[in-house]
């Protein structure tokens, strides 16, 4: 489903590269962790996906789906499947939640020929979706994010997640500012979501999340590489013995 | 040597009436000696069919209102029956006192206004439905059409008017509208005034408000048309217990040219003001807000802010934002700040990121940016959603 060869990323601004070389597979139905400490290129990496105008790809290329999305706007990407659950949404003054999603979900629609939602449609679709996350509805009814709670604005991501129906998921630390009730119920979501035909690319860098959505697959990324890969236990690894032994073998 | 306006101004020559320029203070933005185009005559009544086709296009903005009618400056019986506590009477009220070149407009005002209208809303009314004050012009080139209005809201008393200009012509001509407003003891008052002129419209409007005490003025200013615009609101803050509401959204187009400046003179302690204006620039539009707060020594205990946003969407365009304190009383809340940008990028991102294309973002973004100040206006959401259609509209024509 994502194919990621040698990729390279620098800043556009002052050309400083952070991701730097990094190759990773992603099969359909698999769930992909990506651990890596601090200032390690995991959000560049998400955010390259999505395909945000800071970075520049100096080499390599992004399939997905078998498509380079790399030359795809940040829209087409989103209406072809890619969603990226932000590790620090934005609050967007003004814009009420209920038309953002309705707006997001429609031009998704559009975009891919479907017939737009009605909006009695689309009121009892994020009726039954934010009710399955535990999301007071008439939250929904505020400016999107704008005095949201850390809990709250993580789970208004997975909410737009459900709502979208992405193929590929990029969670960048939604373990981060979770409490661990909320933890619960936004694995919970995320688990619910999970499908042969869907694959999870979940950013952290704690293993505590790991304990509610079990990956296939986990990757260290360090320095803008994936130094290691391996199963469910090299997260349990880290967790105990920390980046420094993956990070001292790979040198 | 220093000669000062002794050159011929044609614009001066055909209205009678020495303008200012940028060296008067507070036509400092908008030079009106070299920027006012010239108008040597008034503007005809014209005929009933000519009059109805005017309005064309322009749907009322509240299905209730009782609508006074000006065409080219000249009234229009329509029979529209007033609401109760509100009466009108349609002799010209009395000229307002010119002290220099500050009060140009009411000077020019006084000299080209033949229609006009007092109204009086009685104590202690509580009125249902707003009243119309509707402008439609012709905007044949050089012409004029000008009107004066004095109101007067009795003590405890609360009342909406929606005073609003209309019109496509693209030839130069020159509107004016001058407003002597006084509000009674605990009287609320909502006054809404609506821009929608021609681009070749030149406006030259003044409201002059007088506050008694707990009286309230709830002002909205939406300009949305017009190719010069000056909007001045002169407000006596006279009374204990005053407030003054003052919201604006300026949607400046290319070639337009769009200033609102308010003048608060707070002359009793206790009373309190707040302003807040959202600006979107397009093209090479400018913008200017000029908001003065004077305190006078025994207006103690003041609370005066003042806010004024700007969305600058392209580098061609500007706004000019002016705060002025004059602060004489040494217990006083007084702030302002301004600020001017663009679009946030990240804002951008994260819509698009879901989805949204770019062009959709932006538009929801500028809306979201000017619609938050008509929201918060409390005058009803037929009103408020009509406001919000005449934005949209702008933005449809003048954001790509
Ligand atoms: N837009 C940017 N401008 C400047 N530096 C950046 C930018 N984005 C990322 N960086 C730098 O790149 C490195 C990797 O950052 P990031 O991808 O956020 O790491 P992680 O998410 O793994 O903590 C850090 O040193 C960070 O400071
Ligand atoms: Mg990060």
């Amino acid at each position: 489903m994502l194919e990621i060869k040698n990729l390279h990323v620098r800043i556009a601004e002052d050309e400083t590269e952070i991701i730097k070389g990094l190759d990773l597979t992603v099969a359909a139905g698999e769930v992909a962790a990506i651990m890596g400490p601090n200032g390690a290129g995991k959000s560049t990496l998400s955010y390259v996906l999505a395909g945000k105008e800071d970075y520049e790809v100096t080499e390599g290329e992004v399939l997905f789906n078998g498509e380079n999305i790399l030359d795809m706007e940040v829209d087409e990407r989103a209406a072809s499947g890619l969603f990226l659950a932000f590790q620090y949404p934005m609050e967007i003054p003004g814009v009420a939640t209920m038309n953002f999603l309705k707006a997001a979900m429609n031009a998704q629609r559009k975009a891919r020929n479907e017939a737009e939602y009605t909006t009695p449609e689309f009121i009892k679709k994020v009726k039954a979706a934010s009710s399955d996350l535990s999301i007071d509805f008439n939250m929904l009814k505020r400016a999107l994010n704008v005095g949201f709670s850390g809990g709250e604005k993580k789970r208004a991501e997975i909410l737009q997640m459900a709502l979208l129906e992405p193929t590929l998921c990029v969670l960048d630390e939604t373990d981060s500012g979770l409490d661990i009730d909320a933890l619960k119920v936004v694995s919970e979501g995320v688990n619910a979501l999970r499908d042969p035909a869907r694959a999870f690319l979940v950013i952290t860098h704690y293993q505590r999340l790991l304990d509610h959505i079990v990956p296939d697959t986990v990757h260290v990324l360090y320095n803008g590489r994936i130094i290691k890969t391996g199963d469910k236990t090299l997260a349990l690894h880290l967790e105990e013995n920390g980046y420094a032994d993956v990070i001292a073998s790979a040198a | 040597m220093k000669v000062q306006n002794i050159q011929n101004n044609a614009a001066e020559d055909a209205l009678g009436v020495s303008l200012p320029t940028r060296r008067v203070e507070s036509f400092h933005y908008t030079d009106l000696r070299s920027q006012l185009g010239t108008f040597a005559s008034k503007a005809e009544r014209p005929s009933e069919e000519v009059a109805k086709k005017l309005g064309d296009g322009f749907p009322r903005l509240a299905s209730n209102a009782a609508v006074l009618h000006f065409y080219d400056g000249h009234a229009f019986e329509r029979g529209e029956k007033l609401p109760a506590g509100v009466s009108a009477n349609t002799d010209l009220p009395k000229a307002m006192e010119v002290d220099g070149l500050d009060d140009t407009i009411v000077a020019i005002n006084n000299k080209i206004s033949t229609d006009g209208v007092a109204i009086s809303v009685a104590k202690d009314a509580n009125v249902d439905r707003p009243v119309g004050l509707a402008h439609t012009f012709t905007g044949t080139s050089g012409t004029t059409a000008s009107t004066r209005y004095a109101i007067d809201a009795a003590s405890s008393s609360t009342s909406i008017f929606i005073e609003r200009f209309m019109g496509r012509s693209t030839d130069a001509h020159l509107s004016s509208s001058v407003v002597a407003m006084d509000i009674g003891e605990g009287a609320v008052l909502n006054y809404l005034i609506v821009q929608q002129s021609g681009l070749g419209a030149e406006h030259l409007g003044r409201i002059s408000v007088r506050l008694a005490e707990n009286a309230k003025l709830n002002l909205f200013i939406l300009n949305a048309g017009g190719k010069l615009v000056r909007q001045e609101v002169k407000v006596d803050v006279a009374g204990e217990g005053a407030h003054v509401e003052i919201k604006g959204v300026n949607l400046v187009g290319d070639n337009a040219h769009i200033d609102v400046t308010t003048v608060l003179d707070h002359n009793v302690p206790n009373t309190t003001a707040n302003e807040l204006f959202r600006n979107v620039v397009a093209g090479d539009g400018h913008g200017v807000f000029q908001g003065q707060i004077k305190v006078a020594q025994i207006a103690q205990k003041t609370d005066a802010q003042m806010a004024c946003n700007t969305l600058l969407l392209t580098d061609d365009g500007d706004f000019s934002a002016k705060p002025e304190l004059e602060i004489f009383a040494d217990d006083v809340l007084c702030a302002h700040g301004a600020t001017v940008t663009d679009i946030d990028d990240d804002h951008l991102f994260y819509m698009r990121a879901r989805g949204i294309k770019e062009k959709t973002a932006r538009g929801l973004l500028i809306k979201a940016f000017v619609d938050e100040v008509v929201e918060e206006l409390g005058v009803g959401e037929e009103i408020e959603e009509a406001f919000i259609g005449v934005i949209d509209n702008w933005l449809d024509t003048n954001v790509s």
